[in-house]
């Protein structure tokens, strides 16, 4: 019988260097010693699982979720929507999907964002989901606006949505930045460009989707994201309990 | 040309950058929006074991503290036990083992409160000591950092530990352990990480 079993291993020339000199706060804050890879244990395969007593159903739509009765967010209407698979293309199920991100203006609802466009009173900027049986999520949101930060003095960050994802593993854990297509700030972005392989970067620009935009209402940007696969094993080699 | 193996690539990760609070802890960020936030209470009010709290900085490659950091923890209860369907046993009804750390954003200190995860299986028969999985993200970090931490009054367990052991390097061993301290007969461990330079803290790439 077949169980899944450890995790293909990361491949670190896909994702970014710790150390990436033009994003400089990346100086300091990356280690110098080598990473100790690690087979996997228990401790490693698994994971927090979350279920829909943890979320309240509309905290998908951002549009909506900080906005007094009868009011509704600033900007470009949105759908941000796709799946979440594994490496193996098998979606995964019922999994945390968490996204944040600047309004229309630009400007993050944050203590420790100082930007001069103004915060817009029905846009809080975070919202969250569970995929589906099928590993589908799906947001409504606005278009976040691109905005200066401090590291050249004239860097702009790409309009972007920050994403959390979990999978089943702590081992899955990912954190990452969904851009759009189209942009012409993605190719100057220090933070994009920390990833060294323009086809690792492609992937994460979502196209537009006019097939899943709603007529005379949203616009459609379709984002899949794929965690870290498992091989299949012998039931008699499996790894925990032993 | 060969076929092609139809595997698909890992979405690439990139940094948390410095408002992950305002998607993951909006109540760090300066605002209330859900109805209950995730990973405040890891250990519930159930669960066995000796209550312990977790407390420490995250100190970047100047010396200085790191002040917009966000760590996820995961642990097993008590009695060794992961709560998650691959792993077998029951864990204490509230008990999920997992939370969510924010810094104080004027001085970097974070803290946690939790129980003493007790040893859990390690590969081929082993056992390992009983540890706390740390997840570090934060801008200026480009991929989430994975490490352990272990406990001083482990010392036993901790010399038998497959993944200590694993670490070439007997001084960096020593980044992994927790110091233990009791006042009032409260529990607090104290656990620094050091992203970089001296006493850097091993990171593992799991
Ligand atoms: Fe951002």
């Amino acid at each position: 019988m077949l169980k899944p079993g450890e995790f293909y291993q990361r491949d670190r020339e896909w994702h970014p260097p710790a150390y990436v000199h033009n994003y400089k706060t990346s100086v300091a804050r990356s280690p110098r010693q080598a990473l100790i890879s690690l087979e996997n244990t228990v401790s490693e395969i698994t994971g927090p699982v979350f279920g829909h007593g943890d979320i309240d159903a509309g905290d998908n739509d951002l549009i909506y979720n900080y906005a007094k009765s009868g009011e509704s967010a600033i900007g470009e209407r949105i759908i941000l929507h796709g799946r979440v698979l594994d490496e193996n293309g098998r979606p995964l199920p019922h999994t945390l999907v968490e996204i944040w991100q600047a309004n229309a203006g630009g400007r993050y609802r944050h203590k420790k964002d100082t930007y001069l466009a103004p915060i817009d009173p029905n846009f809080g900027g975070c919202g969250r989901t569970l995929t589906d049986e099928n590993g589908y999520y799906y947001f409504r949101t606005v278009k976040p606006g691109a905005y200066p930060w401090r590291n050249w003095v004239n860097n702009w960050r790409p309009a972007h949505i920050h994403m959390s994802i979990f999978g089943t593993a702590f081992a899955q854990r990912l954190i990452t930045q969904c851009y759009f297509e189209g942009d012409p700030l993605i190719a100057k972005c220090p933070i994009v460009n920390t990833i060294p392989d323009p086809a690792a970067i492609d992937r994460l620009i979502a196209p537009l989707d006019l097939n899943a935009t709603i007529p005379l209402d949203s616009i459609a940007y379709r984002f899949d994201v794929v965690l870290r696969g498992r091989r299949s094993t012998l039931f008699e080699n499996r790894l925990e309990g032993n | 040309m060969a076929q092609s193996l139809d595997y698909l690539k890992e979405t690439p990760s990139q940094t948390a950058g410095p408002y992950v609070h305002i998607g993951l802890a909006p109540g760090a960020a300066g605002f209330d929006i859900y109805g209950q936030e995730l990973g405040w209470d890891i250990a519930g009010p159930n669960a066995q074991g000796e209550r312990i709290r977790v407390e420490g900085l995250v100190i970047d490659g100047t010396g200085s503290p790191v002040k917009d950091v966000l760590l996820e923890v995961w642990q097993a209860n008590a009695a060794g036990i992961y709560a998650h369907p691959e792993h077998p046993g029951a864990v204490e009804d509230g008990f999920r083992g997992w939370g969510r750390v924010i810094t104080d954003f004027a001085t970097g200190e974070w803290g946690f409160d939790t129980v003493k995860p007790g040893a859990v299986p390690g590969r081929n028969g082993t056992v390992q000591a009983p540890h706390i999985n740390l997840w570090i993200v934060a801008r200026g970090i480009n991929v989430g950092l994975n490490t352990r931490l272990y406990f001083e009054d482990e010392a036993e367990a901790n010399a038998a530990d497959p993944v200590i052991n694993m670490i070439e390097w007997e001084n960096r061993r020593q980044t992994l352990i927790a110091r233990r301290n009791e006042t009032d007969g409260k529990v607090v461990y104290r656990f620094d990480i050091r992203l970089q330079g001296e006493n850097e803290t091993v990171f593992f790439d799991i």
